[in-house]
């Protein structure tokens, strides 16, 4: 339970420090050291609690009810002067509505049965660890950034020590939230990860930054009210029942209408569609926000939530609206992702599309949906990370993040290129990661619905269309271009390194992580567990090997091979792609990628899918009301 | 070794200042009257796919460049091939103020095929005649090439 | 799993493959009034290339085509010796997705095009393959090759919706008209030889290796909707692949857009309509 404790608490006690830090130098290195404890911590909890079952713990509750009721006051209290202030009354409104639920809940406590506070289990261990290991390296890179970010923004004000406080207490209320039996915790932890995206986001105080922020924390608060009413509704229950541990094994009948509210919640915080512009606006923060609100935070807070709850949604109508809700994401969101040419909102949009993914596995809720969907959320986090963050540094080196000024980046910054192109195999290409869930996706979803598996049949074929362009123009060879991959620090190379090494081997341990944590996770839940076939594993690794021994093959090539420059219907090329144009004048050759934007339009797929998930959202809770009050169950 | 070259030979054309009528030839021979493919010949377009180039019409001052630039894209062995009066000698066209002359004035020329315009029969025996260079000139590659590795 | 089928396979493909596209051009020269080549003409074409000069544009794209050939081989093996479907399908992607990055590493223009029609293409055909092999484990309960290829179920009759889906997008792998937009074996196009124009010599002779090791594979697709009656099965093959060459020699080239559009509605009509009744007429039993 220490270990429970110490990760819940030293992030917030660290963040502390980070905000009365003297100075720039004494906060860098209080910093490196904090995160590397929290990881470390992290890795060594893993450590202690191989292959044991699910502990409970229970905490001083008067104490910590006390504090969290302070907290959320105070929370409350800072959005209604940021919404006065700003004149955002939907926030406003919104609060004020959470604040008298939670007051009224206050007058009339229920008296709930509630042994333990905290728990451990196994999905909160990989949780734990996704946060702790993805959270920490994010924060260690984030020194760095910030310094040359505000090097390059000097018209932002410098306020770091507002940033690293946040991110720290983020990472604190993550480990809350996955470790949180009591729901009265977890609602409170999750209002902190609303509370605290929402500074980052508006952390430059742009007019567009400051915009954002406030769409974010508007959807991020509608789904705090459902969450709330689904407490309200739980408390009002003949047995007022608090634990999530004794929550998931309840009557569906009884528990469906509160389930489906937090399930609510969960689709605005993991940014599903409607919901998802709060997530591609959240891209004017720095890209170590960006990168910490896709892989180890907040959208992580939503698809944790759903998929703690997905045994519920298990062969209701409700749970199949959600996923639908899930695929329609899955399969819009990545169609957008085609047209898009900034790099950022294709991570963006293809982390909204893998979140629908694991969406969807919750809303199926089968045994072996949630094996995948245990298995999207740890490949998605490695693989991101790693890509939000060489983004970040490759933007901060050449000065955009726009897909077609990285031509040639194999080049130019041949180390990056080569994280970046191991990030996007990661992210789609068999054998490595996120192909293994989506192929377990298909497996899960050919037995429960054939609506889904059409969606992840055909936004496949886009997810290959628009991460294999951006791949074509990292590769492309180039010539006679400076390498200009010097003046990266030390501690964001160190970063990059560990998480590319880690999306690779993931792939070559993830047989161990599935056998002795996601595995004994859905046994202990359904009574029985999905796996993959010993031959299939074993078929995986061997592509794997190919895959990683083939550039060996540069070697043997040998260098005697003529170079020949690229045909240009009979026009003489130089070297670095410049030709004689008419008039005489030297042209220079350029190459755009495809966007397809009349077919993959944003506004266009939204104009479809956001009507189409409200839709669904209506559905949903119809069916569910409707299992309340009895008309069918 | 056993060679390929004669049988499989790949072309690309080009039609430099001409009044096309050889150009009009060489696709005619390719066209199924004639069934150039019998000879395992593809027309590719491509000269780095190409064997053999085919040359019609006359080498003036802008195509000198396209020409050699073509040339130089094709991958070793690979021969020339003139066809038509104005490809070996410039023609009807050699007077004009920017014709150089037939293609010999920029690459060196392995078949010449007479003709005003060239008859597609003597194209084809021209391609024919032209794989038998190639296949010489592969037997030269591999000599030197084994030279080198003795050395 | 027998991994003998898929040693044979690795052996026995190139030839078979390469006999098929030797047979298909004569098929298609007598279609349009012609004698064509020697039968033996691909494997003439390919010794030859292996004696060229060896050039390149960039060196990394001889990587890329390398990775290529393994993969299709790869692919191959696992489809023959029975492995699962849907990993058959990613590993062909996978080995596609080489072939256009070794396009796209040449920076240049044309087959910069080529390449992105190729994914386009990708794009194009996965949809109709994934639903192949989910109607196919509906009736079967399995995603093993070897479990499939073992049914007594007429699998087209349960899934002809599916089988003519496939017969819709097959051209797009085979690189048959209407769907030869990223490359034609053809004459002249309008972006010269597309996704394979900077590959010369040896690299241009691996990608038409890969070509044949898939065409096989390809046609493998096709045997599993006939398996029940195997002899029936190698006849329907050979109907399909004398089809696509009818189809290849009586239409144009679509544009990217209509390719697109058109293979995705029969997806979604043919395939996902088939699905979609199979699977309320099993819930229905």
């Amino acid at each position: 339970m220490n270990q429970l404790l110490f990760l819940i608490l030293f992030p917030f006690l660290a963040a502390v420090f980070m905000l009365l830090a003297p100075n720039e130098k004494a906060r860098r290195g209080a910093g490196y050291v904090a995160a590397f404890i929290i990881l470390a911590v992290s890795v060594y909890l893993l450590s202690t609690n191989f292959g044991e079952p699910t502990g409970y713990f229970d905490v001083r509750p008067e104490l910590v009810d006390e504090a969290i009721l302070a907290g959320e006051g105070l929370m409350a209290l800072y959005i209604i002067y940021k919404s006065i202030t700003f004149k955002k009354y939907y926030p406003l409104a919104l609060i004020l509505t959470q604040s008298a639920i939670l007051v009224y809940l206050e007058i009339n406590k229920p008296n709930a049965n509630l042994p333990y506070n905290l728990f451990l289990d196994r999905l909160s261990l990989i949780m734990a660890l996704i946060i702790g290991i993805t959270g920490g390296l994010t924060c260690i890179y984030a020194f760095g950034y910030m310094r040359t970010f505000h090097e390059r923004h000097k018209e932002v004000k410098d306020r770091t020590n507002v940033f690293f406080f946040v991110i720290f207490a983020f990472l604190s209320a993550m480990f809350g939230l996955v470790f949180s039996n009591n729901i009265l915790w977890v609602y409170f932890f999750w209002e902190v990860t609303t509370l605290c995206s929402f500074v980052l986001i508006g952390y430059t105080k742009s007019h567009e930054a400051i915009h954002n922020a406030f769409s974010a924390l508007t959807m991020n608060l509608l789904g705090s009210l459902a969450f709330a009413l689904a407490i309200l509704y739980l408390s009002t229950m003949e047995n007022p029942v608090f634990g999530l541990d004794q929550i998931i094994f309840m009557n569906k009948a009884i528990v469906l209408l509160p389930v489906v509210l937090i399930g609510f919640a969960g689709l605005t915080k993991s940014a599903q569609m409607p919901f998802s512009s709060w997530l591609v606006g959240a891209m004017v923060a720095p890209t170590p926000v960006s990168a910490l609100l896709h892989s180890s935070t907040m959208v992580k807070a939503g698809v944790y939530i759903l998929v703690r709850f997905s045994p519920l949604y298990e062969g209701t109508a409700s749970g199949e609206m959600l996923s639908l809700i899930g695929g329609i994401t899955f399969l819009f969101a990545s169609g957008i992702a085609v047209s898009q040419s900034n790099s950022k909102k294709v991570l963006a949009y293809s982390t909204i599309a893998n979140l629908g993914l694991i969406v969807a596995c919750a809303g199926v809720g089968t045994y072996e949906a949630v094996w995948a969907a245990i298995l999207l959320i740890i490949f998605h986090s490695l693989a991101k990370c790693l890509l939000f963050l060489s983004v970040g540094t490759v933007e901060h080196r050449i000065g955009s993040r726009d897909i077609e000024d990285m031509t040639g980046l194999i080049t130019r910054m041949p180390k990056n290129a080569v994280m970046m192109l191991i990030g996007i195999a990661g992210m789609f290409l068999a054998p490595f990661g996120m192909l293994i869930s989506k192929w377990a996706t298909m497996k899960a979803f050919i037995d429960s619905n054939p609506v889904l598996v059409g969606m992840v049949a055909f936004g496949s074929g886009i997810t290959v269309f628009f991460w294999s362009k951006w791949m074509g123009k990292l590769i492309a060879v180039t010539r006679m271009h400076k390498v200009v991959e010097d003046k990266i620090n030390t501690g964001e190379w160190a970063v990059l390194y560990t998480l590319t090494g880690l999306t690779i081997s993931m792939c070559l341990v993830f047989p161990v992580v599935s056998h002795y944590y996601i595995e004994p996770y859905i046994l202990e839940i359904y009574g029985k567990t999905a796996q993959l076939g010993q031959d299939n594993i074993t078929i995986m690794l061997l592509m794997l090997a190919v895959v990683l021994l083939i550039p060996f093959s540069l070697l043997y090539y040998g260098k005697e091979r003529k170079h020949l420059s690229p045909y240009m219907g009979g026009r003489t090329t130089t070297l670095d792609a410049k030709f004689a144009g008419s008039m005489g004048m030297q042209r220079e050759l350029s190459l755009k990628n495809y966007y397809l934007e009349g077919i993959f339009g944003e506004h266009r797929v939204m104009s479809v899918g956001v009507p189409l998930s409200v839709l669904f959202i209506a559905i949903m809770f119809l069916f569910s009301w409707l299992q309340y009050a009895g008309v069918f169950t | 070794m056993m060679a390929h070259m004669k049988k499989s030979p790949w072309v690309i054309h080009y039609d430099g200042s001409s009044c096309n009528g050889c150009d009009i030839e060489v696709l005619a021979s390719l066209a199924p009257h004639y069934d150039i493919e019998r000879f395992g010949i593809i027309h590719t377009g491509n000269p780095k796919h190409a064997d053999i180039l085919l040359i019609t019409g006359s080498i003036n001052e802008q195509n000198i460049e396209v020409v050699k630039n073509i040339y130089s894209q094709m991958p070793k062995p690979r021969a020339v091939v003139a066809i038509g009066i104005c490809a070996l000698s410039g023609g009807v066209f050699r007077e004009c103020y920017n014709v150089q002359g037939g293609v010999d004035k920029v690459l060196p020329v392995d078949v010449h095929v007479p003709g005003c315009a060239a008859r597609p029969e003597s194209i084809i025996d021209g391609i024919v005649k032209a794989t038998a260079i190639l296949e010489e000139k592969k037997k030269k590659m591999s000599e030197e090439k084994a030279k080198k590795e003795v050395e | 799993m027998n991994l003998l089928y898929g040693l044979a396979y690795i052996l026995a493909a190139p030839a078979l493959g390469g006999l098929t596209v030797g047979l298909d051009r004569i098929i298609t020269a007598r279609m349009q009034g012609r004698v064509g080549p020697p039968l033996l003409q691909p494997f003439y074409d390919v010794a030859k290339l292996f004696e060229k000069e060896k050039a390149v544009v960039a060196r990394s794209q001889n990587l890329f085509v390398l990775a290529y050939v393994v993969f299709m081989a790869f692919t191959g093996m696992l489809f023959f010796s029975g492995g699962d479907f849907l990993l058959v399908i990613f590993a062909l992607t996978l080995s596609h997705i080489f072939l256009v990055l070794g396009a796209y590493s040449a920076n240049s223009p044309y087959s910069f095009i080529g390449a992105e029609r190729e994914l386009i293409q990708i794009m194009a055909f996965e949809p109709m393959i994934l639903l192949a092999a989910s109607g196919m484990y509906l009736v079967t309960k399995s995603f093993y090759i070897s479990d499939i290829v073992r049914t007594q179920v007429p699998l087209v009759l349960l899934l002809p919706g599916l089988f003519l889906g496939l017969l819709y997008v097959l051209p797009i792998k085979l690189r048959k008209s209407p769907f030869d937009l990223s490359t034609s074996h053809h004459a002249h196009q309008e972006i010269v030889k597309g996704i394979t124009t900077e590959f010369s010599g040896s690299t241009l002779g691996r990608v038409e290796i890969a070509h044949w090791y898939e065409t096989v594979l390809l046609l493998g697709f096709v045997y599993l909707f006939f398996s029940f009656n195997p002899l029936l099965a190698l006849i329907a093959v050979a109907l399909t692949y004398v089809l696509e060459l009818f189809i290849d020699n009586n239409y144009t080239r679509f544009k990217w857009a209509l390719a697109l559009k058109s293979a995705w509605l029969v997806a979604l009509v043919l395939g996902m309509g088939n699905i979609a009744l199979l699977w309320y007429y099993m819930k229905g039993l």
